[in-house]
C-alpha cells in the first residue's frame, strides 16, 4: 500500500501540473506568440471553473435550497460544462480586447489585475449567484462509475492529459500556419507587421480569445477535480502569477517549455511547503506557505533577468514562406 | 578645418540597417545641408552622430577627436547641441523659461545673461517667458528647441528638420535667424525635407537616399543642378 | 453623505503620496510599477517594528497629544522612510537598471515588478504573519458636533495636515528647485531630458528615492486610518493604477486630481455597494478613463 500511497500523490500532482500546463499553453498564445499581457488570468481560471461548475450541476431544490443558492444549475454532462466554459471565457477575453487592444500594452495588463479581482469579489459577495464565499461543492466527475473511487484519479488524470496532449497538438499545428505566422510577427516587430497589411487588431483579439478558451478548460478540469470552487481559491499568486512563472520559466513562446515550466513550478510549489515545514520553528507553521510567495517571486525575477527566455527558449519555427 | 567628419558610418536600429557607409564633413563656420526623401536615413544620421545610436561600422571626429559612440551627455559638454525634431523638442508641462534653465542645466552659473541672449535672438519667446511651452505655436516651440540647444553656446549645431510644420514666411524667418548664429561664427549641420529653402540657405550639402549619399557640392551648385532639382526639389 | 466625502479626501489625500511616486516612475522610467502597494506595506511595517522597538526599549511610549498614537510612531516615521527610499533604490538598481541597459522594453520591468510585489509581500507574511496589527491599542478620539453631521478622527486631522504637509514639500520642490524642474522635464520627455544633458541615472535615483519615501508615509498613514496587514498594499494598487491613469502620465497635477476624484469615488460608492466592491469601482473608474480619454485629465501626447 506504500507504493499507493506515493503513486497517488504522484497522480494528483500530475493532474494539477497538467492542468496548469494547460493554463500556460493559454498565456503562451497570448504573450508568448503575440506579446499580449494577461494578468488576470485568475478571472478566466474563476469564470472557467465557475461556468462549468453551474452548468454541470442541477439548480438545489428542497432542503438543500436553504444552504446552497445559484443563479443557474443546467444539469449539463462534464463535457457540456467545459465547452460552456471555454466560450464564456472567450466572450470575456472578446470585451476586454475590444476595450484595451487599441492601447498600450501596460493598459491590457492593469485592466486585466482589475477584471480578475472584480470578477473573485463579485463571486464572493453576491451569494446569489454562486453560493457566494462558501462556493460551491459536490461538483460532478466525469465517468465517475467506471471505476473504484481509490483509483478515479487515475482515470481523471487520463481525461486531463487528453485535453492537454489535444490542444498541445492543435497549437503546434497552428503556429505553424499563416495564422500563427502573422501572430508571431506581431510579437517581434508590430510595425513591420502592419506594413503586411494585415488587420492588426482582429489577430491580436483572436490570440486573447483563443487563449482564454484555453484557459477557461483549464479552469473546468479544475472544477471538476477538486470537485469544490470558492472565490477565495482565485486570488493572483495561486491563478495567474503562477502561471506567469512557469511559462518564464519553462520558455516564453515555447510550447513544450510551457509544459516543462508547469511541472517544474508546482513541484516547488507544492513540494517547497513540505520540505519548508521541516526547517520552519515551531509556532510558525501558518507562516510557512508564505515562504513559496518569496521562493515564486525570486524564481520570476531571477529567471526574466538572467535568462528571459526561459529554460528552452523560443523555438525557431521553420516557416514556409 | 573640419569641425565634424563622418567617415563611412553604418548605423541603424535593432536588426534594420539604414545608413550604409555614410561619409561627409562640416567646414568650421559653414552650414551644411543633408537633404533627401522620407526614409532616406537623415534622423538616423543626426542621431548616430549625437550618440543617441552607435555606429556600427566607421567613425564619427569632433574637431579631429574620435567621438564615435560617445553618449549624448558627453557631447553636449564638448560644444554640439542638438535640436530633434518636432513636436518631441521642448518640455510642454515647463515655461519658455524654464525649458531654456533645462538648456543649460549642466552649468553652475547664473543663467540669465545667457536666456537673455536667446531671447534677444528671439524675441518672439521673449513675450511669452511664463507660457507653458506646450501652449506655443508650432513656430514659437521650435523656436524655443533652438534656444534650449544654445543656451550651452555649442560650436556645432545639429538641427533636424526645423522647418517641418511651419508655414513659409516662419520658415524663412527661422532661416534667417540660423543664417545669424552662423554669422556669429556657429557651424551649423541641418537636416530637411525642405530642401529648396535649405540649399538657398547653406554653403555645403549632401544628398541622402536609401541610405546612401546620391550627390554632394556646394549648395549653389546643386540649386542649379537639373537632375537634383528633378529628383529632390520637384521641378521638372 | 458628507461623512463619505470626508472620508473620500482623507483617502484621496493618502493615495496622493502614492500617485505622485507612481506617476514619478511611469513618466520618467516608463514603468506601472507593480511593487509600489507592496512597498507601501512595507512601510508600514518597518514603522510598527520601530514602534515594537521602542516598546522593548521602554521608550517614547507616551501618546501624542490628542492623538491615538505614540510618540514612537511620530520617531518611526524617519526609518520608514529612509528604508523605504534605499530599498526603493536597490529594488531599481537590482531589477529595472540592468533592463535599462541592455535596451529591454519596460513591459519585462512590468512582469518584475509583480514577482518583487509578492516577494515583499511575502516577507511581511513570514516575518509578521498574517494577522491584523495596530500602531497602539486602546481608544481612538474623535470630534463630535461637527457641522453636516461629519464625525473626525483627531487621527485624521494629522493625516490630513502630514499628507498635505508633504504635498506641499513636494510642489515646492519640484516648482522651485533645480533638480525639481528636472524631474518634471524628465517626466515630460525623458527623451530630450537625456540630450540636454542631464544625468538621467542619477535622476532615476532620486525619482525611487522620493517615491519611496512618500509610499512609507502613505502606509504609515493608512495603517493609522484603518489597520495593519499584508494585503494592505496590494488593495491601494488598483486605486493608485487608476488614479494615475486618470491623472495622466507623469503629471503631478494629475496625480493629486486623479487622486482626491479616486477617494471620493470609492468612499461614496459604499453608499450603495459593500466596501469590498472598493477595487472593482476603482477598476470602473480606470476603465471609464481608457474608454473615454485615455491620456487621462492631463496627459500628455
Amino acid at each position: 500500500m506504500e507504493i499507493m500511497g506515493i503513486l497517488s500523490f504522484l497522480v494528483s500532482f500530475a493532474i494539477m501540473a497538467s492542468i496548469y500546463a494547460i493554463f500556460a499553453l493559454g498565456l503562451n498564445v497570448q504573450w508568448g506568440y503575440t506579446g499580449l499581457l494577461n494578468f488576470g488570468i485568475a478571472g478566466f481560471f474563476a469564470i472557467g471553473a465557475y461556468t462549468s461548475a453551474l452548468v454541470t450541476t442541477p439548480l438545489p431544490t428542497g432542503p438543500l435550497a436553504d444552504y446552497v443558492r445559484q443563479a443557474i444549475g443546467l444539469n449539463q454532462p462534464f463535457l457540456v460544462g467545459v465547452i460552456a466554459a471555454a466560450i464564456v471565457c472567450g466572450i470575456l477575453a472578446a470585451l476586454i480586447g475590444l476595450l484595451t487592444l487599441r492601447l498600450r500594452a501596460g493598459y491590457l495588463a492593469i485592466c486585466t489585475i482589475g477584471i480578475a479581482e472584480s470578477i473573485r469579489i463579485f463571486f464572493n459577495n453576491e451569494p446569489w449567484l454562486a453560493n457566494g464565499p462558501q462556493g460551491l461543492v459536490g461538483l460532478p466527475q466525469p465517468l465517475r462509475h467506471l471505476v473504484p473511487p481509490a483509483y478515479y484519479n487515475f482515470l481523471y488524470l487520463g481525461i486531463v492529459l487528453a485535453f492537454l496532449l489535444l490542444i498541445y497538438f492543435a497549437l503546434e499545428r497552428g503556429i505553424r500556419s499563416p495564422w500563427g505566422r502573422v501572430l508571431r510577427a506581431i510579437r517581434e516587430d508590430e510595425v513591420m507587421a502592419d506594413a503586411d497589411g494585415k488587420n492588426i487588431f482582429l489577430f491580436k483579439l483572436q490570440a486573447l480569445v483563443v487563449g482564454a478558451m484555453i484557459m477557461g478548460v483549464a479552469g473546468a478540469l479544475y472544477a471538476h477535480f477538486t470537485a469544490a470552487i470558492q472565490p477565495g481559491l482565485f486570488t493572483p499568486m495561486f491563478g495567474t502569477f503562477i502561471i506567469w512563472t512557469m511559462l518564464t520559466v519553462g520558455g516564453t513562446g515555447n510550447n513544450k517549455g510551457a509544459i516543462l515550466g508547469a511541472f517544474l513550478v508546482w513541484a516547488l510549489w507544492s513540494w517547497s511547503t513540505y520540505f519548508i515545514l521541516k526547517v520552519v520553528p515551531p509556532g510558525l507553521e501558518t507562516r510557512a506557505p508564505f515562504i513559496r510567495y518569496i521562493l515564486i517571486g525570486l524564481v520570476l525575477v531571477i529567471v526574466l533577468l538572467r535568462r528571459p527566455r526561459g529554460i528552452i527558449g523560443e523555438e525557431r519555427y521553420v516557416s514556409k514562406f | 578645418m573640419q569641425i565634424l567628419k563622418v567617415e563611412n558610418v553604418i548605423s541603424g536600429y535593432g536588426a534594420m540597417e539604414v545608413l550604409h557607409g555614410i561619409s561627409i564633413e562640416v567646414e568650421k563656420g559653414k552650414i551644411v545641408s543633408v537633404i533627401g526623401p522620407n526614409g532616406a536615413g537623415k534622423t538616423t544620421l543626426l542621431n548616430t552622430i549625437f550618440g543617441i545610436l552607435r555606429p556600427r561600422k566607421g567613425k564619427i571626429l569632433f574637431k579631429g577627436e574620435d567621438i564615435s559612440g560617445f553618449p549624448p551627455q558627453r557631447l553636449v559638454r564638448m560644444g554640439i547641441g542638438y535640436v530633434p525634431q518636432q513636436p518631441d523638442n521642448i518640455f510642454p508641462t515647463l515655461t519658455v523659461d524654464e525649458n531654456l534653465e533645462m538648456g543649460g542645466f549642466i552649468l553652475n552659473e547664473d543663467l540669465r545673461p545667457r536666456k537673455e541672449q536667446v531671447y534677444e535672438l528671439f524675441p518672439d519667446i521673449a513675450d511669452r517667458r511664463r507660457s507653458r511651452a506646450g501652449d506655443l505655436s508650432g513656430g514659437m516651440r521650435q523656436m524655443l528647441a533652438i534656444g534650449r540647444a544654445l543656451m550651452l553656446e555649442p560650436e556645432l549645431l545639429l538641427l533636424d528638420e526645423p522647418s517641418t510644420g511651419l508655414a513659409p514666411s516662419l520658415v524663412d524667418a527661422l532661416f534667417e535667424r540660423i543664417k545669424m548664429l552662423n554669422e556669429r561664427g556657429m557651424s551649423i549641420l541641418l537636416v530637411e525635407q525642405n530642401a529648396y529653402q535649405a540649399l538657398e540657405l547653406s554653403d555645403w550639402a549632401y544628398v541622402l537616399e536609401g541610405g546612401e549619399k546620391k550627390a554632394e557640392g556646394a549648395a549653389k551648385d546643386l540649386l542649379e543642378d537639373k537632375e537634383i532639382g528633378r529628383l529632390y526639389l520637384g521641378r521638372r | 453623505m458628507p461623512s463619505l466625502i470626508v472620508s473620500g479626501i482623507i483617502l484621496g489625500s493618502i493615495l496622493t503620496l502614492g500617485t505622485i511616486g507612481l506617476t514619478l516612475i511611469w513618466g520618467v522610467l516608463d514603468l506601472f510599477n507593480c511593487a509600489h502597494g507592496d512597498q507601501m506595506t512595507i512601510g508600514a511595517y518597518i514603522a510598527l517594528a520601530t514602534v515594537a522597538l521602542f516598546s522593548r526599549m521602554g521608550i517614547l511610549q507616551g501618546r501624542v497629544g490628542p492623538f491615538s498614537f505614540s510618540w514612537g510612531l511620530l520617531v518611526a516615521f524617519i526609518p520608514a522612510m529612509v528604508i523605504s527610499a534605499i530599498l526603493a533604490i536597490l529594488i531599481d538598481q537590482w531589477c529595472y537598471k540592468p533592463l535599462r541597459e541592455r535596451g529591454i522594453p519596460m513591459i519585462v520591468g512590468f512582469i518584475i515588478s509583480i514577482g518583487v510585489a509578492f516577494l515583499l509581500r511575502g516577507m511581511v507574511y513570514v516575518i509578521w504573519g498574517a494577522d491584523y496589527y495596530f500602531y497602539s491599542k486602546g481608544v481612538r478620539p474623535t470630534i463630535t458636533g461637527l457641522p453636516l453631521g461629519i464625525t473626525l478622527r483627531t487621527d485624521e486631522i494629522f493625516i490630513m495636515v502630514v499628507a498635505w504637509g508633504l504635498l506641499a514639500l513636494i510642489y515646492l520642490f519640484i516648482m522651485k528647485t533645480k533638480m525639481g524642474k528636472a524631474l518634471r522635464a524628465m517626466a515630460d520627455n525623458p527623451t530630450l531630458a537625456g540630450i540636454t544633458g542631464i544625468d538621467t541615472e542619477r535622476m532615476t535615483i532620486w525619482v525611487w528615492a522620493i517615491a519611496g519615501a512618500l509610499i512609507a508615509v502613505a502606509g504609515i498613514l493608512w495603517g493609522i486610518e484603518a489597520q495593519l496587514r499584508p494585503e494592505m498594499g496590494w488593495l491601494f494598487l488598483l486605486p493608485l493604477f487608476a488614479a494615475v491613469i486618470l491623472g495622466g502620465q507623469g503629471s503631478f497635477t494629475g496625480a493629486l486630481v486623479g487622486s482626491m476624484i479616486l477617494g471620493i469615488v470609492q468612499q461614496v460608492s459604499t453608499a450603495w455597494l459593500l466596501p469590498t466592491y472598493k477595487p472593482a469601482v476603482a477598476f470602473m473608474v480606470m476603465v471609464l478613463t481608457l474608454l473615454l480619454r485615455p491620456q487621462g485629465i492631463f496627459g500628455r501626447r
